[in-house]
């Protein structure tokens, strides 16, 4: 699987995010604002703003390339063959207006939360997915909060300890991490610790035996300990457990081998010498100086790893019956079911630029230098 | 003057012999060092070996692929040392045949993403202005999507099928090769080297080709070296969700995808996914290495790509 290289764009892993590196437009040089900050964020704003649009076109020119013909798929054979019904249908959803107006009323629409209709749910896209996306949303967290921790962690020793033994076996076992086909871990996971050893919970979100709780986030976890509901909660971390360790292993991969290579990076700054040599205990260097020199290039990493997060659910979730957004494009995609698909692929693309967006402006916050260009 | 398909013939000279002035001889790539690291030497076995099988399939396979038989989801051993699919298909045989369509099918998609995006990339680098712009943000729009995703959602749209989804796998990720490129043939443009030919009289499509490509090739190499685990990944994960091979193709990840409905038949999913494992960690372990062997000033290009 894969995500965008953050590192394609200019040498080393700048800050990329889903866009070109944060830069100052070029008004900058005439006016100088007083708040670096708000400007910085303004800038930021704009852009996501823009690449959501283009997330909207993406969707759009995808489903008006389908090639087979809207109005024959939704009045059916016998409607389809009487001309005056076709010519209704197209005018009634602008199909014989222009493409640029056609785009312009399926920006109105999506404004207005219509993103269509399933075929084969039969309900509004937007409600299915509002019902789906706390799932994958709850399984994404929980393995990225544990993605982050490993990650980050293994990738500090390993560059700590470079060349040794223990970076190598890091490095190794980072490897297979991203090698591993996400679907398959996910399924042999299953057949392994349900199947023989009956260790872990069923697939699903919670035993049948279990009612969710009142619905507050979404979130099972949470809302089970808003309800007080400790049962349910318990019940619904085990089953966070294998699909959750599924998608950590290509997360913890990817994050250990971008956190060994950003404070490979920093080991050699004259800074970490001088804190060294100015008598500083190793701990204090490793953690005050080295990694919060390299703290900006894992944050960018850790935006594009909910990227992978987000595909890997897609895999994951059928394996586990997880009801998310995965399952959901699955179901969607093996179905045809345009509209479901164009939702998904507009609500990840949507939630995907809005990490991003705060990864940017958790970098302007940490790093003046970002901002004061 | 030039040929759009110029770009892919300069990454080939890599070792500098077509370029308009003769450089010093300075490697790029030390070749030998790769095989002092056993693992990089177990990657380069296990491609050798998996490109050996999928080369003589029809003759090393005990069974052909589609033939069915009554012995059906029988366990592994006897006749069938990795068992039978719900079809009574032999798993060995179409896991070999599998090789021959996934192997050649990522081959074509890296060398063809390479291609296209280093030459857009270039042009993009080289010309700045409008066509940079309209280049860069096609690529924006592209990142702004998790890539299986956005494959997925493609391929869904021109329809599932092989021909799509590798369609949709092309659209996808030449825009990593874009902006590599890109940013180095930036880097490169004003150097010294390139300016004096400029100044000689080289047109810019033969400043572009002849002097500039040949110095940035080996990091555009290195990221397709890397780009080879997840052009498999991503080629099994949208068969293994219905929209990349149609059945009966023997493909990896709808094989793995099989196993999901046979759940106690363990082996057509395992040995399967296996198969995809076994390949993408070898192609990593060589792409690390290659990495790692790099010239320094060339290797942060490259860096930490995200796999």
């Amino acid at each position: 699987m894969t995500s965008p290289s953050p590192a394609a764009d200019g040498g080393s892993i700048a800050p990329v995010g889903v866009s070109d590196p944060p830069q100052a437009p070029a008004s900058a040089t005439r006016v100088r604002s007083r708040h670096p900050l708000l400007r910085y964020i303004a800038v930021r704003a704009v852009v996501s703003a823009l690449l959501v649009l283009g997330v909207t076109l993406v969707t759009f020119v995808l489903t008006a390339l389908v090639p087979a013909d809207p109005a024959a798929a939704a009045l059916g054979e016998r409607s389809a063959s009487d001309p005056a019904a076709v010519a209704a249908y197209r005018a009634e959803w602008g199909l014989d207006q222009p493409l640029p107006t056609q785009y312009g009323m399926y920006l109105s629409r999506l404004a207005h939360g219509d993103l269509g209709r399933s075929t084969q749910t039969r309900n509004p896209v937007a409600t299915d997915l509002q019902a789906a996306f706390p799932a994958t949303a709850e399984l994404a967290l929980a393995a990225l909060t544990v993605s982050i921790v490993l990650g980050v962690g293994l990738g500090l020793l390993a560059a700590m300890r470079h060349r040794s033994w223990l970076d190598q076996t890091i490095r190794v076992l980072s490897l297979v991490g991203i090698s591993t086909p996400t679907f398959w871990l996910a399924l042999l996971l299953f057949f392994v610790f349900f199947y023989q050893l009956g260790w872990a919970p069923g697939s699903g979100r919670l035993d049948p035996t279990f009612i969710p709780p009142p619905r507050v986030t979404g979130f099972y976890t949470i809302d089970a300990l808003l309800a007080g509901d400790l049962e349910v909660f318990r019940n619904a971390v085990g089953h966070l457990v294998l699909p959750g360790a599924v998608l950590t292993l290509y997360t913890v991969g990817l994050l250990t081998r971008f956190s060994r290579t950003a404070v490979l990076d920093v080991l050699g700054d004259d800074y970490v010498t001088a804190a060294r040599a100015k008598g500083l205990p190793g701990r204090t260097v490793t953690l005050r100086y080295v990694l919060r020199g390299a703290l900006l290039p894992i944050l960018t990493v850790v935006g594009l790893t909910f990227g992978s997060l987000l595909s890997g659910a897609v895999l994951t979730e059928t394996i586990f019956a997880w009801n998310g957004l995965g399952q959901y494009a699955y179901h969607a995609a093996t179905t045809l079911d345009l509209q479901a698909i164009m939702g998904v692929g507009l609500v990840v693309g949507v939630t995907y630029i809005a990490i991003n967006f705060v990864v940017d402006l958790l970098y302007g916050v940490i790093d003046p230098r970002v901002r004061a260009r | 003057m030039s040929t759009a398909t110029r770009p892919g013939d300069g990454a080939e000279s890599l070792a500098g012999d077509g370029t308009a002035f003769p450089p010093a001889r300075r490697r790029l790539i030390r070749w030998p060092a790769l095989w002092r690291q056993p693992l990089t030497a177990i990657g380069i076995v296990v491609i050798a070996a998996w490109l050996l099988v999928a080369l003589l399939g029809p003759w090393i396979a005990p069974f052909d692929p589609l033939a069915q038989s009554p012995d059906r989801l029988a366990a592994p051993g006897g006749a069938h040392p990795l068992g039978t699919d719900t079809l009574g298909r032999d798993v060995l045989s179409r896991i070999i045949a599998g090789a021959r369509v996934t192997l050649p099918l990522s081959i074509l998609l890296v060398i063809a993403s390479m291609v296209l995006g280093s030459t857009l990339g270039a042009i993009a680098g080289y010309f700045g202005k409008v066509v940079d712009e309209v280049i860069m943000r096609i690529t924006d729009l592209v990142f702004a999507f998790p890539t299986i995703i956005l494959a997925m959602v493609i391929t869904a749209a021109l329809g599932p099928g092989l021909q799509n989804a590798v369609l949709a796998m092309l659209l996808v990720s030449w825009p990593q090769y874009a902006r590599v490129t890109r940013s180095m043939v930036l880097g490169a443009r004003n150097d010294e080297y390139v300016v004096a030919s400029r100044l000689l009289g080289t047109g810019p499509w033969r400043s572009l080709t002849r002097d500039i490509l040949p110095n940035i090739s080996a990091p555009i190499l290195v990221l397709a070296m890397l780009d080879f685990g997840s052009a498999i990944l991503l080629l099994s994960g949208l068969s293994f969700l219905g929209l990349g091979t149609v059945p009966p193709t023997p493909e990896w990840g709808a094989m793995v995808s099989e196993g999901v409905q046979q759940f106690s038949s363990w082996w057509i999913a395992v040995y399967s996914g296996l198969a995809i494992f076994s390949v993408v960690v070898a192609f990593n372990l060589i792409g690390d290495s290659l990495r790692d062997a790099l010239d320094p000033r060339t290797q942060k290009a490259v860096g930490g790509r995200a796999l």
